[in-house]
């Protein structure tokens, strides 16, 4: 690689609307870099899909591409009519944890199911960071939110290993004090083929950070990074040990034959018996 | 058999649609099934695939909806069919469909509601859901068959709409005509007439307005397309609390539709200007408007009637054209009157508006039932 990373060259020119030390912007940097260090000098090769909150402002309309900012949890819905139509495009889903696992949950395992062509980034803040820190599926046990001032009463959903049982061919998880794996991980998940899943547990200083508790974005990096442990270590823990862990590393690598695949070849037959 | 010929067929309601659909270029379905609309979800993924086009089954109907309106950016003529209850839960997107401006098509074959309602029962009920389902100032264009051969003819109509204005468009359906067979008549291919949407020059940028209707493109091919359902500029750029950008965008969208009123709307009438007693149908309904009339006028009584293949934009011009005339217009509807309310405030008090509603076991209203309101004319 010669040419030295500038963010500038994939995004247009306007004002971020992240708060400052949103983890989002960790996400938004690392996913331009391993698209940079794959030898992309545009976006031209990719198409991007988000719903609504924080997380799906990423690509819309922040990157120089084509992108489709969707009604609330419809991204991998909106995607998929593209990508069937355009299988030689990259197609990749931004949101947040609440868009893709809260009202996008069945989009997302019967994407994953489908082994439909594409990628998608999920930041999980552990939160509604956009509506103003509401309780999210992720959000963890126990934890004061504006709507369970006495604590969440429900149990997290674990997203990564889900994708895994959902079909997907790709699944890990990162937390934004991990930039380094992300990017490794994205640079992967861009060369694979079929459904492709990174979960990247990030701060929202703004509705969570604060309410429960951590001084600065600083000490939530430091929590992110203290708290997670590497899936193989993760699994030999007592449930007890790991309630409070991130499981960190990748959860699944392999190969399916892939939505596109199967439906082109479906359209090539019936077409030549029906001539 | 690759795209359907010349020629004359015997077809279900359902299967014309997905044949019309196919005429006029659709190449993407994706449904969810529900009675009485699954022939057509089912139709399409037989002869889709023929034609080098994709049909999918998809988890709901947001999904459905969902996977067209890609579709649509990715270049395709697109279509979902559904009723009732999965026509409510797309109504979102309908409104995202209108705000981003995306060409496709929405088959609503209605059945008797509210809720799961009777499933297999015909009925009018969704009339003001295809106007109003969606939130916000919203515009529809909404087409209403009233037979197998309009099945046809009118959904190529429904996506020649679609893709001239850069806006959804429903089939408002229903039960019946979806489920019964009639001879259908497929003209010579090249003299049916599929309209395609405008694409944007290299150089153009500007895909969401300085035009009333701005140029489309296709992700994928260099256009840095921005596509959002929140109040954008005509580059795709957000604006969410600009007032201004707000009204110049969503006044846009209304009037392309309320400006082209005329060349939407769509009837069949008769005697409207010389009639005592006028009537206003559509659907399955309409069908007995003819045998009404004849004998109407057999009794001496002065019938005329307007027949709206359209049903949004309302045609009020030609509603007020035969309030003038007539003193009395009735409205056969199988619901609790909804265009009723649509009739009366346009003929507002030149002709008495009387109801004539049915619901329920999918019965239609005879002409002799009809004939009975057009000659004693009381509600
Ligand atoms: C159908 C619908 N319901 C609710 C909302 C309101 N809403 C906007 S963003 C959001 C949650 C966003 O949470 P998440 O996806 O986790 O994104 P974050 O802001 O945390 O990045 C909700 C509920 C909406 N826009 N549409
Ligand atoms: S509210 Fe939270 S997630 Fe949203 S931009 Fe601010 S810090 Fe980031
Ligand atoms: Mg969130």
């Amino acid at each position: 690689m010669t040419e030295t990373f500038s963010i500038r060259k994939y995004l247009r020119d306007l004002k971020l609307p992240f708060c400052p030390g949103c983890g989002i912007f960790t996400v938004m940097n690392t996913f331009l870099r391993a698209v940079h260090e794959l030898g992309h000098k545009d976006l031209s090769k990719f198409v991007f899909c988000s719903g609504i909150g924080c997380s799906s402002w990423i690509p819309s309309p922040y990157f120089i591409a084509d992108s489709i900012h969707t009604p609330h949890g419809r991204s991998i819905p909106v995607a998929t009519g593209i990508k069937l139509l355009r299988p030689d495009l990259n197609t990749v889903v931004f949101g947040g944890d609440g868009d893709i696992v809260g009202i996008g949950l069945s989009h997302f395992i019967h994407a994953a199911r489908r082994n439909l062509d594409v990628l998608v980034i999920m930041v999980n803040n552990m939160v509604y960071g956009m509506t103003g820190g509401q309780v999210a599926p992720t959000t963890p046990f126990g934890t004061r939110t504006t709507t369970t001032p006495y604590g969440s009463f429900e149990q997290p959903l674990d997203v990564a290993r889900l994708a895994v049982t959902a079909g997907a061919c790709y699944s890990a998880r990162w937390t934004t004090a991990h930039p380094d794996e992300l990017k490794d991980s994205i640079k992967t998940a861009i060369k694979t083929q079929g459904f492709r899943f990174i979960e990247v547990v990030s701060q929202c200083p703004t509705a969570y950070g604060r309410r429960v508790g951590f001084k600065d974005v600083g000490e939530m990096l430091k929590w992110l990074k203290q708290d997670s442990v590497p899936i193989q270590q993760a699994e030999q823990m007592s449930e007890e040990e790991s309630a409070n862990k991130i499981a960190v590393g990748v959860f699944v690598q392999r190969k399916r034959l892939t939505l596109t695949e199967t439906i082109y070849k479906i359209i090539e037959e019936a077409q030549r018996s029906a001539k | 058999m690759k795209t359907v010929k010349q020629g004359t067929y015997f077809w279900q309601g359902n299967e014309a649609c997905a044949e019309g659909a196919i005429t006029a270029g659709c190449r993407f379905f994706a449904g969810y099934p529900i009675t009485p609309a699954s022939e057509i979800a089912e139709h399409m993924a037989k002869r889709l695939p023929q034609v080098g086009g994709i049909a999918t089954q998809m988890e709901d109907e947001m999904a459905s909806i969902g996977a067209v309106v890609g579709a649509s950016w990715a270049g395709a003529k697109a279509m979902t069919a559904t009723s009732g209850p999965g026509f409510s839960l797309m109504q979102e997107f309908i409104g995202y469909a209108f705000m981003t401006e995306t060409p496709c098509v929405i088959v609503d074959v209605q059945r008797a509601g509210p809720s799961t309602g009777q499933a297999t029962k015909s009925g009018q009920g969704d009339v003001m859901q295809s106007r109003w389902g969606t939130h916000g100032d919203y515009s529809a264009i909404v087409i209403s068959p009233n037979s197998v051969q309009e099945m046809f003819t009118l959904t190529i109509r429904a996506f020649n709409l679609a893709e001239k204005y850069r806006t959804p468009v429903i089939v408002l359906a229903d039960g019946t005509i979806a489920h019964m067979r009639e001879q259908t008549i497929v003209p010579p291919i090249e003299s049916i007439e599929t309209i395609n949407r405008r694409k944007p020059k290299t150089e153009e940028k500007a895909f969401f307005g300085l035009e009333e209707i701005p140029p489309m493109p296709t992700v994928g091919e260099g256009f840095n397309v921005a596509v959002t359902g929140s109040t954008h500029n005509e580059h795709g750029i957000r604006f969410t609390a600009d007032p201004t950008v707000h009204r110049r965008l969503v006044g846009r969208l209304n009037n392309k539709i309320k400006n082209h009123v005329d060349e939407i709307a769509d009837f069949e009438s008769y005697n409207i200007d010389e009639c005592q007693i006028g009537i206003v149908s559509y659907g399955c309904t309409s069908r007995a408007i003819h045998e009404a009339v004849e004998n109407a006028e057999k009794r001496g009584i002065k019938t005329g009637y307007i027949r709206l293949k359209t049903l949004w934009p309302f045609p009020e011009s030609i509603i007020k054209k035969l309030a003038e005339s007539a003193e009395k217009i009735i409205v056969p509807e199988m619901n609790l009157r909804q265009m009723f309310y649509e009739v009366e405030r346009t003929a507002n008090g030149l002709a008495k508006i009387i109801p004539l509603n049915k619901i329920g076991g999918g019965e239609l209203i005879t002409p002799e039932e009809l004939l009975v309101k057009v000659e004693d004319g009381e509600e």
